[in-house]
């Protein structure tokens, strides 16, 4: 395909390849990647998971979304003649020459229960779940192995001293597929941390929005029934246009405007 | 009293040895005065007293690793300040510590700590016990 | 008003907020203004003590190189680093230190930590009681307005100020550091001979039946001299002596409980500032009742 138009049908095309066969003649560049320690040629333009899926290799763990949002595809790899060890989401990132790669289908982590409203909203609540967050010796290691580029040895010492808005300011993008968890010299379960910041602070910290109550309280008087029929009542075309005159509107009202 | 010869083994040595490079101190400096046996706030509930503690690796003993006292040390210092041979003890009860610890076996299970306990226990109070009881 | 780099730990931000509100106010009396350090960690509270224990140290470097950048970028006046804690200190001071004592290992560590700016060495921490001896206890005497005469208070070094003798900020056996300061601000110093004894640090966690026990014999050697109240400098002593006196009460049932200030609450007591700075609300055996009895 000589023209091509976007990311997206760039990402249609590399799948083709995996889903329908592809002439290997019709692909411009290919990489040598080492899957386990095995070599195989793949097309360039492949994600890490395409490439594996190529390669002959069939998913049944290791894959969830394929959007970068589940975080199941943990992959390690190292790049040839680097010493750095380097973590990626299969479904994000492209292959590269010279990559020696591993999918790390789960990492094992019990998370412990405790009850959001029963909880109080106090800075050792952190330490009582999560005691081994004071074994932290800030080698940075879990920041390092973030595929989400996160703060995250930032985020573990802002639990120790029981800052709730800091952990979950800075953890907001955790998709839990946890590479830190599996590097950490200390043994933490970050995410688990991150997730319990997140969900106390939301609860209990984050600044009730008035504007979101409104609407839930109309949504549930019925208020939106009609609007929602119609929505649903949409064929293709008329849903594609109702989307743009809803962007068109929105990017309005973000300039300033009003609705 | 009947005397008893003790043999310092190659084992010995090399556990004498050991904790010689750990502690950066030179253990058989250490000529029994019992100066930080007296001034040690937790000898009381020692089994043995920090200058047992020497003694034991002066003559290369490991057992030393299975004794409570070298767990009981503060790392308060008040032997380091005070031992006329320019030792550190409280160096020589670390190594031993970290002896155990470096193979993967904790003093303490840091689940043990009860609810109550962790809500009331300063940060400081349990990053130090983690940092010198976990390894 | 003079800027300088701080550190205040994890304690000072939850159970030793007392400490950190009076401390920062005290200091503005002094005309220091405490700059804390950004994205700070904790400093591991203890330093490792065997020869090749790396990973440890670097909590304590990460902390130097942030202050090593706010150096550079000139947002301080002072270029020492200020802590509050005794126990934190004792570590940074201790790791600064041993930084300077063995490059090759501050190699290595900056070499581990490859995604920081490297530290170049030379950070030094300093405590507030020193800072305090700097500009002279006269200095002090001057700015008080409320007399606290009738207070009869023992302070408590504890271990981490004055030992080991590299880190310590007085003489490790007789110290006077901290009744100068509170001779300047005209409280009535009893001296105790337990003052520099062990509390028993981190053994609360493990063996609080020990720290119960040298808790019983530093407050009732204080009392025996006619003291009233211990003050110290560090929220684990103040956590074993204060805290733990229920545990204290339950093992010898006709032990009274005894008030433990942090000597910035007293300051900020005869500075005559405003009362919610001290926070007696946290300390744990209430001093008000106390206070109130003094007429203070």
């Amino acid at each position: 395909m000589a023209k091509e138009k976007n990311i997206m049908e760039k990402i249609a095309h590399a799948n083709q390849s995996v889903t329908k066969g592809i002439d290997p003649k019709d692909v411009k560049h290919w990489a040598k990647i080492y899957i386990m320690g095995k070599v195989y040629e793949v097309p360039a333009d492949l994600t890490i998971m395409q490439a594996m899926e190529y390669a002959g290799y069939r998913f049944i763990h290791s894959c969830g979304c394929r959007a970068g949002f589940c975080g199941a595809c943990s992959t390690i790899y190292r790049m040839k003649g680097e010493y750095k060890l380097q973590t990626a989401m299969a479904c994000q990132t492209r292959v590269e020459c010279g990559m020696y790669l591993v999918q790390l289908p789960f990492s094992p982590a019990e998370k412990p229960i405790y009850s959001v409203t029963k909880e109080p909203y106090e800075g050792n609540s952190f330490l009582k779940y999560f005691p081994e967050i004071a074994r932290c010796v800030s080698c940075n290691t879990c920041t390092k192995a973030c595929p989400q580029d996160l703060e995250v040895m930032d985020y573990v010492q802002a639990a120790l001293r029981g800052d709730f808005q800091r952990v979950a300011e800075l953890s907001f993008d955790c998709i839990q597929c946890g590479m830190c968890a599996l590097r950490c010299p200390a043994e933490i379960v970050q995410y688990n941390v991150s997730q319990f910041g997140r969900v106390m602070y939301g609860r209990n910290g984050f600044p009730e929005n008035k504007a979101l109550k409104k609407v839930v309280k109309a949504t549930e008087k019925g208020e939106y029934k009609k609007d929602f029929k119609n929505l649903l009542g949409l064929n293709m075309k008329q849903s594609k246009e109702a989307y743009k005159k809803q962007q068109a509107t929105k990017a309005k009202f973000l300039k300033g405007g009003k609705k | 009293m009947s005397k008893k010869i003790i043999e310092i083994t190659d084992e010995g040595n090399a556990f004498l040895e050991k904790v010689n490079e750990l502690s950066g101190q030179v253990v058989t400096l250490c000529d029994q005065c019992g100066t930080c046996s007296g001034c040690c706030p937790m000898a009381e509930e020692m089994d043995i007293t920090p200058s047992q503690i020497n003694r034991m690796v002066q003559l290369g003993q490991v057992e030393v690793l299975d004794l409570e006292a070298i767990w009981l040390c503060a790392s308060c210092f008040t032997c380091t300040v005070r031992c006329p041979r320019g030792l550190d003890p409280s160096k020589i009860c670390e190594s031993l510590r970290q002896m155990t610890l470096r193979k993967a076996i904790d003093y303490m299970d840091i689940r043990d700590i009860s609810e109550k306990e962790m809500r009331r226990l300063p940060q400081i109070a349990i990053v130090s016990a983690f940092r010198k009881f976990t390894g | 008003m003079k800027k300088i780099p701080y550190y205040p730990g994890c304690t000072l931000k939850t159970t030793g907020k007392n400490f950190e509100d009076s401390a920062i106010a005290t200091a503005k009396v002094l005309g220091l203004k405490l700059l804390e350090i950004d994205r700070w960690n904790c400093c591991g509270t203890v330093t490792s003590l065997t020869q090749d224990d790396l990973i440890h140290h670097i909590a304590s470097v990460r902390n130097f190189i942030r202050v090593q950048e706010m150096n550079e970028r000139g947002e301080v006046d002072d270029y020492r680093l200020l802590t509050l804690c005794s126990m934190c200190y004792n570590t940074l001071k201790s790791v600064s230190n041993v930084m300077q004592e063995r490059p090759d290992d501050l190699d290595k560590i900056n070499n581990f930590m490859d995604r920081e700016e490297d530290y170049k060495g030379g950070v030094t921490v300093v405590h507030l009681l020193e800072l305090i001896r700097e500009m002279g206890f006269d200095e002090i005497k001057s700015k008080v307005k409320k007399s606290l005469g009738k207070l009869k208070v023992s302070p408590y070094y504890g271990c981490t100020l004055l030992r080991p003798k590299e880190v310590a900020l007085d003489d490790p056996e007789v110290p006077t550091i901290m009744e100068d300061l509170l001779n300047a601000i005209g409280v009535d110093v009893i001296d105790s001979p337990k003052k520099s004894m062990c509390c028993g640090s981190y053994q609360t966690v493990r063996n609080p039946k020990t720290v119960v026990r040298l808790g019983y014999e530093i407050i009732e050697s204080a009392r025996k001299r006619g003291a009233e109240a211990l003050v110290t400098s560090c929220p684990l002593c103040a956590f074993n002596l204060d805290d733990r006196q229920k545990e204290i009460k339950l093992e010898h049932p006709d032990f009274e409980r005894m008030p433990v200030f942090y000597f910035t609450q007293l300051t900020a007591l005869a500075f005559g500032l405003k009362k919610d700075v001290n926070n007696f609300d946290l300390n744990f055996t209430d001093p008000r009742p106390l206070l109130k009895k003094k007429k203070i």
